[in-house]
């Protein structure tokens, strides 16, 4: 008959029983694990699969960029979906691998993050966040060995970096939940070949932010090139790839206006030199 | 010794009353109050980790007074839940009155089934998109929940601390008169002999929930920025020595000021039971 911690508890208080954990995943496992990305066991043949994501370090921070094309088997499923998010003040995720479900992984990653600000008083270091996403990458590995892979790519700006022109910094994952540190810039999905041949040419140290914006835009336009499951800057549909920053005053989405006179800028100097 | 075979229920719910009063008067006092861009958390707090006053959701803030252990455990509750309900429906869905609720069940609950009721008042704060729309509701340890349209006290001398704020109180103030009010009551009382207190800004913890501010509104307001809106007379560094031991927060019985059979019985309700 004790009445300190009873485990029928009251109300509101059954979600305060387990001390300890700030992590909000962990504590949604044990309260309503049906919630979770990829517990539902009902596959669906072709689901719509995310393609390019580039994210490169520049002299503010970082900088990720992702195409906004889906695609279910030899179809278009999707042309404008967005697969770079904010995911809090100083980092990015973009997802390349089966959309739904790495759509949903990025919402309770955005909430993990929030909910640990929130209870602890203090933001995860970079490092922290980096492997709270390792995590649950790993959580979705049966569902990656049945063709519904998410493979992230993480950025950020690192509050405890000395100086602010080594504070971004980039994280790859495979679907084991393997989490690499990746030096001046990476991309992953199905074009990332491409990509990360561009921006092995385009990429220099302490560009500015102008600068990368354009070097990241352009290596996205060569992976649409030889990779029909990442789509290039779409004109007539005004859909343009999704560029964001995170640099010491947060994150930041490039807008549109900006992005149309960089792929304008782009497609003429293209047009100066068919070969390239 | 004799044992006492039985009790009845009003003589329980009148000793668990007195009990939870007690330890909520021992502790120093919180105010939130709305001001033009939203609702202001203004808390006596020595502790800089400690904190009395916390986000809950995006626009729902939360403060607590009495002992730390127990309305951290429902600070903590609120989140989880809070977060749950964005995660499942929409992060529109999540509202003050749904949280309120919850923390009414469990407050009534615990006063009534276990022996020891929770020795806390807490306030949960939802900023609108207009002045009308904010919303403010207090949580007392027996479950009673009060809707507050525009200020509430919390803590050691609550009553005291009540009169002061509606001296103080003007709707839609900018966020600098709000506070210099808040400020000003929360020294008025707990002095020695009635004498007015000086809250340097380290003393004090304060927040907003701002409506101008991005998805987040919660912001909390410290160091200069704090230093910088407080009045002349307030932000200079105090030399009394009633400043509580740091680490102190509500439950050292050193905490100076009020005697728990100080505070008189009248704005409070009584139990339902």
């Amino acid at each position: 008959m004790s009445i300190d911690r009873p485990r029928d508890v009251h109300g509101i208080l059954r979600y305060a029983t387990a001390p300890g954990s700030s992590s909000f995943t962990e504590f949604v496992a044990a309260a309503a694990p049906e919630l979770l990305p990829g517990r539902t066991g009902n596959l669906g043949a072709a689901v719509p699969h995310g393609t390019t994501i580039v994210a490169a370090i520049f002299a503010d921070g970082v900088v990720m960029a992702g195409d906004r094309r889906a695609t279910a088997g030899n179809l278009i499923a999707q042309r404008d979906i967005e697969k770079v998010f904010a995911t809090d003040d100083y980092s990015l995720v973009g997802i390349a691998g089966a959309a739904g479900i790495a759509v949903e992984i990025v919402r309770l990653y955005q909430v993990e993050l929030e909910h640990y600000e929130k209870i602890e008083g203090t933001q995860l270091t970079l490092d922290g966040k980096a492997n709270r996403l390792g995590t649950m990458i790993r959580g979705n590995l049966a569902e990656a060995m049945q063709g519904l892979a998410v493979v992230p790519l993480f950025a950020g700006f690192d509050l405890d970096a000395e100086d602010a022109a080594n504070a971004g910094r980039i994280f790859s994952f495979d679907v084991t939940g393997g989490r690499y540190p990746e030096q001046y810039h990476h991309g992953v999905g199905s074009g990332s070949l491409f990509a990360r041949g561009a921006l092995k040419k385009l990429w220099r140290p302490g560009l500015s932010r102008d600068e990368i914006v354009r070097v990241v835009v352009e290596a996205l336009y060569d992976a649409a090139d030889d990779d029909a499951a990442t789509g290039g800057p779409d004109l007539t549909r005004r859909i343009f790839p999704v560029v964001m920053t995170a640099t010491s005053s947060g994150t930041e989405r490039v807008p549109e206006t900006e992005l149309d006179t960089v792929v304008r800028a782009i497609l003429a100097d293209r047009e100066a030199r068919p070969g390239a | 010794m004799s044992i006492p075979f039985y009790a009845s229920a009003e003589q329980i719910m009148r000793d668990r009353s007195e009990y939870a009063r007690k330890g909520i008067a021992r502790g120093r006092g919180v105010v939130v109050t709305t001001y033009a861009d939203g609702v202001l958390f203004v808390a006596e707090n020595a502790s800089s980790a400690l904190h009395k006053v916390s986000e809950i959701y995006d626009r729902i803030g939360f403060a607590g007074v009495g002992k730390y252990n127990e309305y951290e455990n429902l600070r903590v509750a609120g989140i989880r839940l809070a977060d749950l309900r964005g995660y499942s429906y929409d992060r529109r869905d999540v509202t003050a009155r749904a949280l309120a609720n919850a923390y009414a069940q469990t407050l009534g609950s615990i006063f009534t089934e276990q022996q020891k009721p929770y020795e806390v008042e807490i306030c949960v704060a939802e900023v609108g998109v207009g002045p009308d729309d904010d919303q403010m509701y207090r949580l007392t340890y027996d479950g009673t929940i009060v809707d507050e349209p525009e200020f509430l006290a919390m803590g050691g001398q609550a009553d005291l601390l009540t009169n002061e704020m509606r001296a103080a109180f003007a709707p839609r103030l900018a966020l600098r008169e709000a506070l210099a009010g808040a400020v000003h009551a929360l020294g008025s009382v707990g002095g020695t002999n009635g004498a007015k207190r000086a809250l340097p800004a380290n003393q004090l913890e304060v927040a907003v929930l701002d409506r101008t501010r991005g998805k987040r509104k919660f912001r909390r307001i410290t160091g200069p920025a704090l230093s910088e809106l407080l009045p002349d007379a307030e932000a200079a560094p105090a030399e009394s020595g009633d400043t509580a031991p740091a680490g102190s927060v509500e439950t050292a019985p050193t905490d100076t000021g009020a005697t728990p059979e100080a505070t008189p019985e009248t704005t409070e309700q009584q139990p339902e039971a």
